[in-house]
C-alpha cells in the first residue's frame, strides 16, 4: 500500500507538471499583465512601463519565464516555486502571493470540508431510502429533487438563500444567520460558545447552497450502486439465511454499495471548488475564491498560476485518497 | 448513427428482437421508447418551448435587450413590460429572450465541440490501447484536474473575450471535451474486442475507417446522452462565468449575465432576479430528463416496460 501511495504520488508530478505549462501558456498567451498600467491616465511614461516589464519578468520569453517560475534559478529572489517563491504579482511589490493564499486556504477549505460532508451523509442516507423504496411516491420525489438541484446555478440559489435569511432574521428580530462575509474578523477574548455560534452563523447558508450542487449527483451514484447490490446473489443469500433485514442492509449491502461512490466524490472536487468560488464571491466570503476573482480581475498571471496548481493538487489528493479509500472498503482490492 | 452500427447492435441482442416487431428499425425502437418515457417527453416539449422562445420570440416582441429612452426605470411587471424594467431602462422580457438564446447557443456549440473532439480522441486511445492510450488519457488527465469553470473563466476574462459568444464558447469547449474522451474511451475498450471489429481488421480496414464506421456508431449511445447532458454542464458553466463577470458582457446578455447584474435586486427588485434563474433551471432540468430518458431508450440492456 506505501509502495502504491508512492508510486500514485511521483506519477501524479508529470501530470501536474504538464498541467502547469497548459495553464502557464495560455495564461501568458490570452493576457496582458500590463494592460492596467498601459490603460493608466495619464498615460505612464516608457521608464515605468519598463521597470514593471523587469519586475514581471515580461522582458524574457515564455519558456524562460515558465522555467524561472518553476524553478527561480536566476531570477531575484522573488520567484521559483521550489523554493515556495509563488512570483511576482501585478498589485504591486508588497503583495505577496503565496501568503495570500495560505491566509484564504483556511477560509475555503473550511466551507468546501463542511460541505462535502455533509453532502456526503446526507446523499448516502437519501441514496439508499431511494433505493430500498424504489419505484414508491418518496422515490420519485427524491429523484425530483435531485434533478431540480442538479439544474440550479449555484449562484442563483445562493441568492435566493441569502435573501431568506435576511427575511428570517427581521423575523425573528434577531441575527441568527449571517448573511455576508466568512465571519474572521472578531474581538479578541470572547468566549469559546459565542465564538462558534458566530463560526456557525456565517457557515450555516453557504454550507447548505454548496452542499446542494454534490448532494445531488452523488445521492444518484448512491441510489444506483445500492440497487444493484441489493439485486446481488450474496445479498439474497444473507437474506436466505433470516438475517434481519437492517442487518443484511447495513453490513452486507451498505458496505459494497459505497465503493463506486468513493470515485465519484473524488471527481467531484473540483466541481466543488467552482461551486466554492460563486459562493464565496454571493456571501462575500474572502477566501480563494476572492482571491481567484482579484487575481483575474488584475491580470495577475502568476497570482492565478498559483491557485490553478493548488486546486490541481487538491483534486490530485483526492483521487489518491478515494483509490485508497477503495481497498479500506473492499478487502478484494489490493494494491502492490 | 450509420445504418450499419444499428443492424449489428439489433443483431447481437436476440431479447431486442423478440420484443420489437420484426419490422421496426432500431431508430423506431428507440423512438418509440424515447416516446414511452413520460418525463422526457414532457421536458422535450418544454425546452421546445423554450427554444422557440428565444429564437422566434423576438420576432414578435417590440423590444429588444438593448436600453430604450421611453422605457421607464425599475417598473414592476405591467401590461406594457410583462416583467418589469431594469434600472438602466431595459425591458426584462426582451432581455430574458436574447439571454436564453446567447445561453443556447453558447451551450449546444460547446456540445457539439466538445463532443466531437473528445470522441475521436477517446475512441483513438481506446482503439490502439497501450502506450498511445496511457498517454492519451495522461492529456485528459491534465484537463480534467483543472476546475472547468474556473480555468475556463480565467483564461476569458485574461483575455476579454467577453462580448463574443462563440470565443466564450470554445474556451469553455477546450475544457470540456476530456470528460467525454473519458466516456467514449471506456465504451470503445470494450467494444474492440468484439468480433465485428476483429472482422473488419480481418478484411483489410485501415484504423481511421473502424474508428469512423465501426467503433464510433455503436459507441452513439454513451456519446449522445453525454453530449446531452453537457449541454447542462456548458449552460452552468458559462452561467458562472458570466456571473463573475467573466462570460458575456453587455451589451449583449445571458441568462447567467442577468443574474449576475440582479443579484443585489433579489428582495427589492424580485422581478429582475427570478425569471433569468427559473428559465436556466427549467432549460438544465429539462435537458437532464431528456438525458436520462435518451439513456433508457438508447440503452439495449433496459427492458422495453419501464417502471
Amino acid at each position: 500500500m506505501l509502495v502504491y501511495t508512492m508510486r500514485r504520488l511521483l506519477g501524479a508530478i508529470p501530470v501536474l507538471l504538464l498541467a502547469s505549462v497548459l495553464t502557464f501558456v495560455m495564461i501568458d498567451v490570452t493576457g496582458d499583465p500590463l494592460a492596467d498600467i498601459r490603460m493608466a491616465q495619464p498615460p505612464p511614461t516608457e521608464a515605468v512601463l519598463q521597470q514593471a516589464e523587469e519586475r514581471l519578468y515580461l522582458d524574457r520569453s515564455m519558456p524562460e519565464r515558465y522555467w524561472l517560475w518553476m524553478t527561480g534559478i536566476g531570477g531575484n529572489g522573488d520567484i521559483g516555486l521550489l523554493q515556495g517563491e509563488f512570483g511576482p504579482s501585478t498589485q504591486g511589490p508588497h503583495y505577496d502571493i503565496g501568503a495570500n493564499i495560505a491566509e484564504r486556504l483556511w477560509t475555503t477549505l473550511r466551507l468546501v470540508g463542511a460541505a462535502m460532508v455533509f453532502a456526503l451523509g446526507l446523499a448516502i442516507i437519501t441514496g439508499v431510502i431511494s433505493a430500498l423504496r424504489q419505484y414508491s411516491k418518496l422515490d420519485y420525489t427524491l429523484t425530483f429533487i435531485g434533478f431540480l438541484a442538479l439544474a440550479m446555478p449555484t449562484f442563483w440559489f445562493a441568492g435566493i438563500m441569502q435573501a431568506a435569511g435576511v427575511k428570517f432574521n427581521l423575523m425573528v428580530g434577531e441575527q441568527v444567520f449571517a448573511t455576508i462575509g466568512d465571519g474572521r474578523f472578531r474581538a479578541q477574548g470572547e468566549p469559546l460558545w459565542d465564538q462558534f455560534l458566530n463560526a456557525f452563523a456565517h457557515m450555516a447558508l453557504p454550507t447548505i447552497v454548496l452542499m446542494l450542487i454534490s448532494f445531488a449527483s452523488w445521492s444518484r451514484y448512491q441510489r444506483t450502486s445500492m440497487l444493484e447490490v441489493m439485486n446481488s446473489d450474496y445479498v439474497r443469500l444473507a437474506r436466505a439465511k433470516g438475517l434481519r433485514n437492517h442487518t443484511v442492509i447495513r453490513r452486507h449491502a451498505l458496505r459494497t454499495a459505497l465503493i463506486p461512490l468513493t470515485t465519484v466524490v473524488a471527481l467531484g472536487v473540483a466541481g466543488v471548488i467552482d461551486g466554492a468560488i460563486l459562493t464565496e464571491v454571493v456571501f462575500q466570503w474572502r477566501g480563494l475564491g476572492d482571491f481567484f476573482i482579484t487575481a483575474v480581475d488584475n491580470n495577475d498571471s502568476f497570482a492565478l498560476m498559483g491557485w490553478l496548481l493548488l486546486s490541481g493538487t487538491l483534486v490530485i489528493l483526492a483521487n489518491l485518497i478515494a483509490d485508497l479509500l477503495y481497498a479500506v472498503l473492499d478487502p478484494r482490492i489490493r494494491y502492490e | 448513427m450509420s445504418e450499419n452500427g444499428m443492424f449489428e447492435s439489433a443483431r447481437r441482442d436476440p431479447a431486442k428482437k423478440a420484443k420489437s416487431s420484426a419490422d421496426r428499425t432500431q431508430l423506431q425502437t428507440v423512438l418509440l421508447r424515447f416516446s414511452r418515457h413520460r418525463p422526457a417527453m414532457i421536458s422535450l416539449f418544454v425546452l421546445v418551448l423554450i427554444v422557440l422562445f428565444a429564437f422566434i420570440g423576438p420576432f414578435f416582441w417590440m423590444w429588444d435587450h438593448t436600453v430604450y429612452r421611453e422605457i421607464p426605470s425599475n417598473q414592476p411587471p405591467s401590461g406594457t413590460h410583462p416583467l418589469g424594467t431594469s434600472a438602466a431602462g431595459h425591458d426584462v422580457l426582451g432581455q430574458l429572450m436574447r439571454g436564453a438564446q446567447q445561453t443556447l447557443k453558447v451551450a449546444f456549440t460547446v456540445s457539439l465541440v466538445s463532443t466531437a473532439v473528445g470522441s475521436l480522441w477517446g475512441a483513438t486511445a481506446g482503439y490502439y490501447g497501450g502506450r498511445v492510450d496511457a498517454f492519451m488519457m495522461r492529456i485528459v488527465d491534465i484537463f480534467l484536474i483543472v476546475p472547468l469553470l474556473v480555468a475556463a473563466a480565467a483564461i476569458a476574462g485574461n483575455s476579454g473575450a467577453g462580448t463574443n459568444w462563440t470565443a466564450i464558447a470554445l474556451i469553455i469547449a477546450i475544457f470540456a471535451w476530456a470528460s467525454i474522451a473519458r466516456v467514449v474511451r471506456g465504451v470503445v475498450l470494450s467494444l474492440r474486442e468484439q468480433e465485428f471489429v476483429e472482422a473488419a481488421r480481418a478484411s483489410g480496414a485501415s484504423a481511421p475507417w473502424i474508428i469512423l464506421r465501426h467503433l464510433l456508431p455503436n459507441a452513439a449511445g454513451p456519446i449522445i446522452v453525454a453530449a446531452t447532458l453537457l449541454v447542462a454542464v456548458a449552460i452552468l458553466a458559462e452561467a458562472g462565468m458570466s456571473f463573475l463577470g467573466l462570460g458575456i458582457q453587455l451589451p449583449d446578455i445571458s441568462l447567467g449575465q442577468m443574474i449576475g447584474s440582479a443579484r443585489t435586486a433579489v428582495s427589492t427588485r424580485p422581478w429582475l432576479f427570478y425569471p433569468p434563474g427559473v428559465l436556466l433551471v427549467l432549460i438544465c432540468l429539462t435537458i437532464n430528463f431528456i438525458g436520462d430518458g435518451l439513456r433508457d431508450a438508447l440503452d439495449p440492456r433496459q427492458s422495453m416496460v419501464r417502471r
